[in-house]
This record gives structure tokens, sequence and C-alpha cells, in this order.
């Protein structure tokens, strides 16, 4: 299953739109397992990357406050045939991506 | 100074009537900029995930749920779900969505069904991912995205069940003497800001609720269906845990699936 759900389409004005969808537990560290009464041990995201035609078009940092299953849009200034790569990092060092093709 | 106090009364009298009066467009507003943009949707990761079940050939005669016959023959699941309840000559009686995914799991796949209703919802207490069933169900029901909402009402079982199912929304019960009709059976009444459809009449309330379901509920952070909705609700009544696709889920969903007919389904739906 991907574990990303990457879209990308071009608007008017030379400006391509990306959302993207990813699968991430994003425990925030703060909760308590009901049963043990241990705190859960924090899982977030880091650090998302997305990079046109290996250009980095978006950096964010993130942190235990971003939803379960993030989601992210933004648009930035390309066209057709824009090779768009997401890529992912958390605080226990896993990383994933994807990409796709503005069309 | 009374003058001036009194016509200060009036005014904020006059301001509270306005918030109030402009609090469910607000609401509203709200719910398009939250969950407006459907490719937010995350039971839309959720759906691939239901997907690949689906297609897995899985139970222990190894196959997979296209074997399976959700009433429009065998291996369809494009707008089952939009003509669902619905009766089946094979079990001899009327099933929803899930009562039937637990007949073809259980006949065509092998699977136990005690093993199988043992973790029925993740926990979303406990942040848990969506379970097996949650995901295969919202699967399912997205294949009727856009559809008109058609039960079928021919059969006399059909019949039987959604007034069957009418007569428990009206039945009260529990340690509260609670119905289902005593919070859905009046317009415009809400818990906190949270509108409650009236659901004793056909028509927009009972469209708009059938039609978003399966939902993300935000605040669970993964997708409900129509049992856990029946079963959050019976729980809410101080009510014991309704057991998963059994014959009294089926009918109230069979009743307010009537109730929304016509309506049409926007799946997966998205909710607070």
């Amino acid at each position: 299953m991907a574990s990303i759900k990457l879209k990308a389409k071009s608007l008017e004005g030379g400006l391509v739109e990306v959302k993207a969808l990813m699968t991430h537990p994003m425990e925030t560290g703060l909760r308590k397992d009901s049963a043990t009464g241990e705190l859960v041990p924090a899982h977030y995201i880091t650090e998302v990357v997305v990079t046109a035609n290996d250009k980095e078009v978006l950096k964010t940092n993130w942190g235990g406050s971003v939803s379960k299953n993030p989601y992210l849009a933004f648009s930035y200034k390309g066209a057709v045939g824009d090779k768009v790569k997401l890529t992912w990092k958390d605080n226990k060092d896993a990383t994933d991506s994807a990409e796709l093709t503005v069309e | 100074m009374k003058k001036l106090l009194l016509s200060g009364l009036l005014m904020s009298s006059l301001a509270l009537t306005v918030v109030y009066a402009a609090e469910e467009p607000n609401a509203d507003a709200y719910r398009e900029m939250t969950y407006g943009d459907r490719d937010a949707n995350p039971a839309l990761l959720v759906v691939d995930r239901g997907e690949e079940l689906f297609k897995a050939k899985r139970g222990s005669k190894n196959v997979s749920m296209e074997e399976c016959d959700f009433g429009l023959g065998k291996g369809v699941v494009k707008g089952v779900y939009a003509e669902l309840p619905r009766y089946f000559q094979d079990t001899d009686r009327v099933q929803d969505l899930e009562s039937r995914m637990l007949t073809c799991m259980t006949t065509v796949q092998g699977f136990d069904e005690a093993e199988l209703k043992k973790k029925t919802y993740a926990n979303e207490k406990a942040n848990e991912d969506n379970t097996d069933l949650e995901a295969i169900a919202v699967y399912i029901a997205a294949q009727s995205d856009g559809m008109k909402i058609n039960p079928p009402i021919a059969h006399p079982k059909e019949q039987e069940m959604i007034k069957v199912g009418e007569a428990l929304f009206y039945h009260r019960t529990g340690p509260l003497d609670f119905s289902c009709a005593s919070c859905h059976g009046a317009d415009k009444q809400r818990i906190r800001l949270q509108n409650l459809g009236n659901f004793s009449k056909a028509g927009a309330d009972a469209q708009k609720a059938i039609g978003g379901w399966p939902t993300y509920r935000v605040s669970h952070a993964a997708v409900r269906t129509m049992q856990h909705r029946i079963w959050d609700c019976e729980g809410q009544m101080r009510l014991p845990d309704t057991e998963y696709g059994s014959p009294l889920t089926v009918a109230l969903i069979a009743y307010l699936t009537s109730q929304a007919k016509d309506g049409t389904y926007v799946l997966p739906g998205m909710s607070r």
C-alpha cells in the first residue's frame, strides 16, 4: 500500500498545486497507555521536503502537534512535466517518499 | 443612568441574538473550510488499504472477497453500497454492508466469525489504526460515491426490517429511558454545537447523515462505519454493546437508510 497519497496538477498562472496525505501515527509522546500507565513514546514526522525536478520547493519542520495521517497542500511556480517528489522523515529516523510527474 | 443601563442591556441581548442566529451557518462555513477539500480526507488512505485487503487472497480458504456477492452479483463492488441493506436469498435475511461482509468472510473465505468480532473497531483513545473490517467497509462504500441512496424495498423481508427498525427507533429503554427518537425525533436539536438530525421524517437530515457515512471522524483520527455509529449511539443511551452485524443494528440501519432514500452518497465522508 502506498503510505503517501500524492497529487499534483498545474493551475492557471504557472502554478502547480501539490496535495499529499501521509500515513503516520503522529504520537505526541504525551499520551499514556491506559493499560500500563506508561507514556507512549513520541513518534512523529519531523521534516517534510518536496522537490520539483530535484530542486527544493518546500521544506517544513513538524512536531507532535500535527494530526495523525497529516494532509499537506501548497502550490509553487512550476509546469506540466515537473517531477515532484515528497519525502518525510520522523523522529525514529524512518522515512518514506512518493513521486509523480505533473500532468 | 437607568436609561443607559436599560439600553446597554438591550444592546447586549441584541448582540447575543445575532451571535446565536449566525451560529448555524458559521458551523457550516467552518466545516467547509476544514473538510471542504475532498483530497484532504485521510479516509482515502484507509480506502486504499481496504482495497488491498478486499483483493487479497485471505482466510483458511485462501480466496479474495471478489468471490462474494454484495447484491449486484459476484465480484461487483461498484454501486453495491447504494443498494444496501437488502434481502439476500442465500442467508434468507436482510443484511447491511457489514453483516454481509461477515457472511462473505466466514462462508467464502473461511474466517472464524467469533475471531472477526473480537476486534471490530479501532480504539481512538489508544490512537489505533482502523481495523481490517473498517477498512474493507469504507473501500466498498466508497465505490458508491456520487450515487443515489436507493435501498430496495420490494421484498417483504426488506419491508419488515424497515418496520422493525422504525419500532426500535421509537422504543424507549435502558437506565435513561432513551429512544433514538429522544435525540433524533425533532428538528433543530443539538448536543453542544453538534446538530442532531431529525430522522423521524424522511428527507434532508437523514440523507445528509446516511449519505456521508462511513466517515473519517477527525476527533477519532479513524474511519467510522454505520455499525460503529449505531454501537456508539446505543452506548450513549447506556445500553449494552450492540453485536457487530446483529439484526438490531441492521434493522436500525435499514430504517435510517429508507428515510434517506434519494439522497446522494458523498463517500468517504469526513466529519468532526
